[in-house]
């Protein structure tokens, strides 16, 4: 943490101080606002929903795949984004980016 | 059948523990769901990696009757693979989410295991003898020349070293367009229903390319969703009954003789909240993550983040019980919505006789409550506490300024060991906690 953050943290403590007489779950929420003042006025609201519905997607090209591949040839491509980032339709993947999709048969630990 | 430590006569205690000790747990060997059988004397266990392994009860030995006899590795294979479906971009997990067993019918034994996408039916049986003495095949089973097959016999049956094999008997795939969340088998044995995020399909165990749609609650807008179901069960005894419980702490119970599209409930049970107290929070915590009638079918049981609520399903407007599960986390909303662990799923089970409940918590707690006394119990899945027989020390989270000695305060809680899933034998007091990579057996000490 920042120092900046960790002095923005005491005048939080303080105004959490004069929330918990209301309720902690309200000082919780104080917080949050205060740490993400641009979180949607509509809590667990269809964002919320949506993404998780579409947990699991990928976008992938495999005519841009494999040109990206073919330049990797050339140059350096910039190093892959973590994984918690989306890859959209405007990132290229490229063969460092992709997760290995290993079709495991080692057997299970608990059947030793 | 007692319920829950805190008697003078009744203790937990440390049976086994399954699984590697490595500090470094390897993303597929994670327990995603853990299931006793009818009988209890069979536990399945699914994890990440898309494998099952099931475990069965060796008989007590003669030699120390005081103790209950071991679950031993029984079978073990490979249910499901990871798949990419091309058509939507989408990457469809290998993570079994859940197994439920059939009720025993023969010789072998049926599961159910279904991931995201696709539920299979798994046949598991023994061989324990082999024919030898063919006329046709040699010893080796090659053919043989015809020339050479000059008298006839007949093949005898000798006994063989147990095997147990498992095959895929029915694929029940294409169904559903959302995350299966629940699978539930009827009481009719012949039918089944799967849950995603959205719909609610209903199977005939025989046919898999054909399943009817019995609730669906896809908005003609998807900008208007507003909730998703989280789960869904039949009710143990009436094979009309199911129900599904929603994001929004709602349960609603269908009658399937009502209509073939159960869009409308026959019943809805929520609790009414107090206005004054909503916060950003409040929905989120309420989203129902488990959902389970008592074997009696007269009750059913509700987890939602904080707490473990005992319905009657005779009273929609409130629960008849509330437990607390870990009340002191109520006060780090804030930092458990920024690492992710307020949409962590926690599940619940009834004892045998319905008189106590169990659910996971945090830093590999779970907890107990016994209905009759009230009483409640946090325990601890350790490799500490591993000894064998030893017997379990019940743990305290402190949550005033003072910490007693022997108790934890809520800082040094371990957010990453979750207790997700846990099982209670179906007739006796022992119970299978899934603590991340590892299954931890435990079971009462008999007196």
């Amino acid at each position: 943490m920042s120092e900046q953050e960790e002095g923005m943290a005491t005048v939080e403590e303080q105004q959490e101080m004069e929330d918990k007489v209301i309720s902690p779950e309200k000082a919780e929420e104080v917080k949050l606002k205060a740490r993400y003042p641009n979180l949607g006025a509509k809590p667990g609201g269809s964002d919320f929903l949506r993404k998780r519905l579409q947990k699991g997607q990928k976008y992938f090209d495999s005519g841009d795949y494999n040109m990206a591949k073919a330049k990797m040839k050339n140059k350096q491509l910039p190093s892959a984004p973590t994984e918690k980032t989306e890859i959209t339709g405007d990132h290229i993947p490229t063969p460092q980016d992709l997760p290995q999709r290993k079709t495991s048969i080692v057997a299970s630990k608990l059947a030793v | 059948m007692a319920g829950v430590a805190g008697g003078n006569d009744f203790q937990w205690c440390f049976s086994q523990v399954k699984g590697a000790i490595d500090e470094d747990v390897a993303e597929a060997d994670i327990i995603s769901t853990v299931e006793f059988n009818y009988s209890g004397d069979l536990l399945a266990t699914g994890d990440k990696g898309g494998r099952v392994v099931i475990f069965q009860h060796e008989q007590e030995s003669k030699n120390r009757p005081h103790l209950r006899g071991e679950y031993n590795v029984y079978s073990t294979f490979q249910s499901h693979e990871p798949e990419f479906d091309y058509l939507k971009s989408l990457e469809i997990e290998e993570k079994i989410n859940k197994i439920r067993w059939l009720p025993q019918q023969n010789a072998a034994h049926f599961l159910l295991s279904t991931n995201d996408k696709t539920i299979k039916l798994w046949k598991i049986s023994e061989r324990d003898k082999r024919a030898e003495g063919y006329n046709l095949k040699d010893e080796e089973g090659r053919l043989r020349e015809p020339y050479r097959i000059t008298s006839l016999r007949v093949p005898v049956l000798m006994p063989m070293d147990l095997m147990v094999e498992a095959s895929p008997r029915r694929i029940f795939a294409n169904a559903h367009t959302y995350h299966i969340n629940s699978i539930s088998v009827n009481s009719d044995h012949e039918t089944y229903l799967s849950a995603d995020d959205l719909r609610i399909n209903l199977w005939h165990l025989e046919i898999t390319d054909r399943s009817f749609n019995i609730v669906d609650i896809k908005p003609a807008n998807m900008e208007e969703l507003t909730e998703v179901i989280t789960a869904a069960e039949c009710h143990p005894h009436q094979c009309n009954v199911f129900v599904y419980s929603s994001s929004k702490g709602t349960i609603r119970l269908c009658d399937m003789r009502a209509a073939a599209l159960c869009d409308r409930h026959s019943k809805f049970f929520e609790e009414p909240e107090d206005p004054s107290s909503r916060s950003f929070f409040s929905e989120i915590i309420s989203s129902i993550s488990d959902v389970k009638f008592s074997h009696s079918g007269r009750y059913m049981m509700t987890r939602d983040y904080l707490s473990v609520k005992v319905w009657d399903l005779n009273m929609e407007n409130r629960p008849v019980e509330t437990y607390q599960v870990h009340e002191y986390l109520r006060s780090k909303l804030c930092s458990l919505y920024e690492n992710d662990c307020i949409f962590d799923k926690f599940e619940c089970c009834w004892n045998g006789s319905d008189s106590a409940i169990m659910t996971g918590s945090y830093n590999n707690f779970f907890r107990m409550f016994d209905r009759n006394t009230r009483r409640d119990i946090t325990l601890e899945a350790s490799r500490e506490s591993s000894k064998p027989r030893a017997t379990l020390k019940p743990r305290k989270v402190s949550t005033g300024g003072k910490r007693k000695k022997d108790e934890i305060s809520v800082d040094s809680l371990d957010f990453n060991k979750k207790i997700l899933h846990t099982a209670w034998h179906p007739k006796d007091n022992v119970i299978a906690v899934a603590a991340t990579n590892n299954l931890y057996i435990f079971q009462d000490k008999i007196n």
